[in-house]
């Protein structure tokens, strides 16, 4: 459906699209995830033509969408986009939403059936008369995303729409995105800097890092193998520790870290600068006199520091070097865990993520 | 003090009592002043619009110009209206010295800057959120233009009626183009000038409190307008 070919885009000295491929399949929701600032929004507004790429091509259905002057208007109008910032034509709800299909010279009677459908699809029906400006955030980003899908876009384009949303007015709008997508088949593309959102959202994401995709795949994929240390560190694995394979010994990988040694599953060869990756979540907490593990790792370390992590506690284990550990409240009750205590840490060789580092310390 | 309450008696005399002389000379006021803020809108929107969205070699210095001119003392506006409709002047062959069409040259000359000006300020206050999705939505040029207008109406209003402030209460232009002749080029300001000098307090306080309600309607329905 959409192309994006080789795309790249400076402003001024500043690089901010490299080299950017990636392909949008009707019918999916694609999200594009990458920290602030790394071109997620003007990738998206060079698909929507606000922004002129400085080299490369998009397509949306074969068709270049710089093709000509005299198509740009054609382009744009089987495009939508909905904005980071909820805001709202100075009219009512009804006139915010038709004014895509008045430039369409929709007749009158349409566009009311039209508006009737959409403020029931975004749960704002009877709000026709009501003045948008004096909608929450939340309310006027659902009519913002009513008059994107008001003119029944081949493609709607999101950028960070829940990005000033509260937590409750973000979760209407994802709903929403699936919902649409669901019922509608409407195709997505949508940009977040909340790596989960996309999980939550997307058939497939883009990691955009350092002006290229770093990584294009279905959110299990980008989560759970990431391909660098960039991308872990960005979908928020919080151990990641640089070292090098010292041996492999039946198909178990030892990379050695700062000293200490991590059993690995990888096919990568010996001596190879890896990364490698280690969920907490994937970390086993033992008492140092407690029970045996079959884990093929086992390493013993001293609690560094206990916070407080939503519904779980979060460690920091040293153990030569430092491992993060997620525990229930309860079971740190339980074990008696305190700042200082010495304890042990396993995880299977299985467990273990190992990316090549290709930005190897140089002595 | 005793002169004030006689003058103010007498304004509430003259004002009641709808006195003919008064009634004209407000009519006449409000006709100038209305025509000119209209010519001057007619003019001042679309260039200002047309000095927004354009690019240009010398815009910034433009639109300093106009911001300059905000400022323009309505004597030398009179005094050049007045030198080009003079019977020597280039303009003189129109015969519009002395006349309420002179006055309505002069205003509109007077408050096109500041209305200008104003219409620039308005459109730049456009939220940039609302004027990419007007593109985004797959705007014509001409929609995009009308759209951020329409975005833009309370603060256009609001630079149509401090035009308009400026061309009802000014003097200057009005008494040197004008002349302040009885039934033909008599406004409020005029008015009263003329009247203060020749100790008619009675009525340059009339003339004085009707130039003010006239102020407070119009401010009244400009804040009415931008609350709807």
């Amino acid at each position: 459906m959409i192309e994006i070919e080789h795309v790249s885009k400076n402003f001024g000295k500043k690089i901010v699209l490299k080299d950017v491929n990636a392909t949008v399949r009707a019918g999916e929701i694609f999200a594009i995830i990458g920290p602030s600032g790394s071109g997620k929004s003007t990738l998206l507004r060079m698909i929507n033509l606000l922004e002129t790429p400085d080299g490369g091509h998009i397509t949306l259905d074969g068709t270049d969408i710089r093709a000509g002057p005299g198509l740009t208007l054609d382009i744009r109008r089987k495009m939508a986009m909905v904005f980071q910032k909820p805001a709202a034509f100075d009219e009512n709800v009804y006139d915010n939403i038709a004014i895509g299909l008045r430039m369409r010279h929709v007749p009158e009677t349409e566009i009311k059936k039209k508006i009737s459908d959409v403020l029931e699809v975004i749960g704002l029906s009877g709000y026709e008369k009501q003045r948008a400006k004096t909608l929450s955030g939340g309310e006027m980003q659902r009519v913002a995303l009513a008059r994107a899908m008001a003119t029944d876009p081949a493609v709607l384009l999101m950028d960070e729409p829940t990005a000033n949303l509260d937590p409750v007015a973000t979760g209407a709008i994802e709903e929403l995105v699936l919902r649409i997508n669901r019922e509608f088949g409407q195709t997505v593309v949508i940009s977040t800097h909340d790596m989960l959102q996309g999980q939550r959202l997307a058939h497939r994401i883009g990691v955009l890092m350092n002006g290229i995709f770093s990584q294009v795949g279905t959110p299990r994929e980008v989560f759970a193998l990431p391909k660098n240390k960039d991308v872990a560190r960005f979908v928020g694995i919080e151990n990641i520790f640089s070292g090098r394979i010292a041996r492999i010994s039946g198909g178990v990988a030892e990379i050695e870290s700062d000293g200490t040694v991590i059993n690995a599953v990888t096919p990568l060869p010996a001596g190879t600068s890896v990364c490698a990756c280690i969920k907490p979540e994937d970390i086993t907490l033992h008492l140092v006199d407690g029970s045996q593990t079959s884990a093929r790792n086992v390493l013993d370390g001293r609690v560094a520091r206990m916070t407080a992590f939503g519904s779980v506690t979060r460690l920091v284990v040293e153990c030569g070097i430092p491992f993060s550990v997620l525990i229930t409240w309860k079971s740190a009750e339980e074990m008696g865990i305190a700042e200082g205590k010495p304890v042990k840490i396993s995880f299977k060789a299985s467990a273990v993520h190992v990316v090549e580092d290709t930005e190897v310390r140089r002595p | 003090m005793g002169y004030i309450i006689d003058g103010l008696r007498e304004a509430f005399h003259l004002i009641v009592s709808l006195d003919p002389d008064v009634m004209e000379i407000t009519a006449l006021s409000l006709v100038v002043s209305l025509t000119a803020t209209c010519v001057a809108t007619a003019i001042a929107l679309p260039v200002g619009t047309a000095v927004k969205f354009t690019d240009f070699p010398g815009k910034k210095v433009l639109i300093n110009l106009i911001q300059t001119l905000y400022s323009l003392p309505t004597v030398i506006v009179g005094l050049l209206v007045f030198l080009l409709i003079t019977r020597h002047g280039s303009l003189g062959f129109t015969g519009l010295l002395f006349t309420p069409q002179a006055m309505i040259l002069a205003q509109t000359i007077l408050i096109l800057p500041i209305m200008t000006g104003l219409t620039i300020s308005a459109l730049s206050g456009v939220d940039e959120t609302i004027r990419d999705t007007i593109v985004s939505l797959g705007a014509t040029r001409l929609q995009f233009l009308t759209s951020i207008v329409r975005e833009a109406r309370f603060a256009i209003f609001a630079a149509v009626a401090v035009g308009f402030g400026r061309a009802i209460s000014e003097v200057g232009a009005a008494i040197l183009v004008g002349g302040n002749i009885a039934h033909r080029t008599r406004v409020l300001t005029t008015a009263i000038s003329l009247n203060t000098s020749q100790w008619e307090i009675g009525t340059s306080i009339a003339l004085g409190i009707l130039l003010l309600a006239i102020a407070l309607v119009v401010n009244t329905g400009v804040s009415l307008f931008q609350q709807r």
